[in-house]
């Protein structure tokens, strides 16, 4: 990658990172707090695309 | 009369829920599939790395500055069709690349049948259990720049293992994104079918395209 290039994606990276900071504040401060079974319940199918990704990479494996 | 009118109110909101809902997956399939043709044209035609950046940033501008102005109005279906296009012009040199080398093209399948199973999961995981997953924003967010911070670090540095982690955390991260703009529709938080577009869209190119690079790099084509 030219120099440039890697200057101007990290612009856009940096740009991305400004803009999100203060929604993410605003989640952090006011977002809604879940309990251990609320977790449990985001956990689960997180935990099953993570099991479906390491399928795919040992699938394509050679 | 009382029971009646919460009755009738809960019924109206189904259905205003129902609406937004409906019109976020078809408006969300037809730009998928306008941006699956744009990233063809991308490819036919040869774009260069240059010209995708151009397009990526074009695009986040128009997510950014555009999108906001228009949101309520029909033209804001003509800046999501903008803004996928872009965003599929911008795979072009990456899916090229994977293209050319040998077995690329089941790569690429694979990764574009692991995005679909894994939003039509996530998604479909959203809507039949109808859990509220926003108690998760704060920590996607926060998870989302300290990805974007590590990217930073990585364009310079460009360390193979801090790259492949990047792409398992965009992919958990985007995941979980999944569920919270899913149940953020259903539960009344986002009321307007073209921010919700433009949001799981973005989920899924993102999903992809890491994906892609997990792959690729898996498979010793990276």
């Amino acid at each position: 990658m030219d120099t440039w290039m890697k200057i101007a994606s990290a612009a856009i990276m940096g740009f991305m990172v400004w803009r999100l900071w203060p929604v993410a504040n605003h989640w952090m401060k006011n977002g809604p707090k879940g309990s251990k079974k609320d977790w449990q319940g985001a956990i689960l199918p997180l935990l099953a695309m993570v099991g479906f990704v390491i399928l795919l990479i040992l699938m394509v494996r050679k | 009369m009382d029971n009646y009118g919460q009755v009738a109110s809960s019924r109206d909101s189904a259905l205003a829920t129902n609406k937004v809902l409906r019109n976020t997956y078809t408006l969300l399939s037809m730009s998928l599939i306008f941006s699956a043709v744009m990233a063809a044209v991308s490819i036919s035609i040869g774009v260069s790395q240059g010209m995708a950046l151009g397009a990526m940033i074009a695009a986040i501008v128009l997510v950014w500055f555009v999108l906001p102005k228009f949101e309520n109005s029909s033209m804001g279906i003509a800046v999501v069709f903008a803004f996928t296009g872009l965003m599929g012009l911008s795979l072009g040199p990456m899916l090229g690349y994977y293209l050319a080398v040998p077995g690329g093209g089941e790569i690429v399948m694979t990764a574009l049948g692991g995005t679909g199973v894994i939003f039509l999961g996530l998604s479909g995981y959203a809507l039949t259990t109808r859990k509220d997953f926003s108690f998760m924003g704060g920590f996607l967010f926060v998870g989302l720049l300290v990805v974007f911070g590590f990217s930073i670090v990585n364009i310079f540095t460009q360390i193979p293992a801090m790259s492949l982690a990047i792409s398992a955390g965009v992919i958990l991260i985007m995941s979980g994104l999944i569920l919270f703009d899913t149940s953020r529709i259903i539960h009344g938080g986002e009321t307007n079918y073209i921010r919700a577009t433009v949001s799981l869209y973005l989920n899924i190119h993102n999903i992809f395209v890491h994906l892609l690079h997990l792959l690729g790099a898996f498979s010793g084509d990276d």
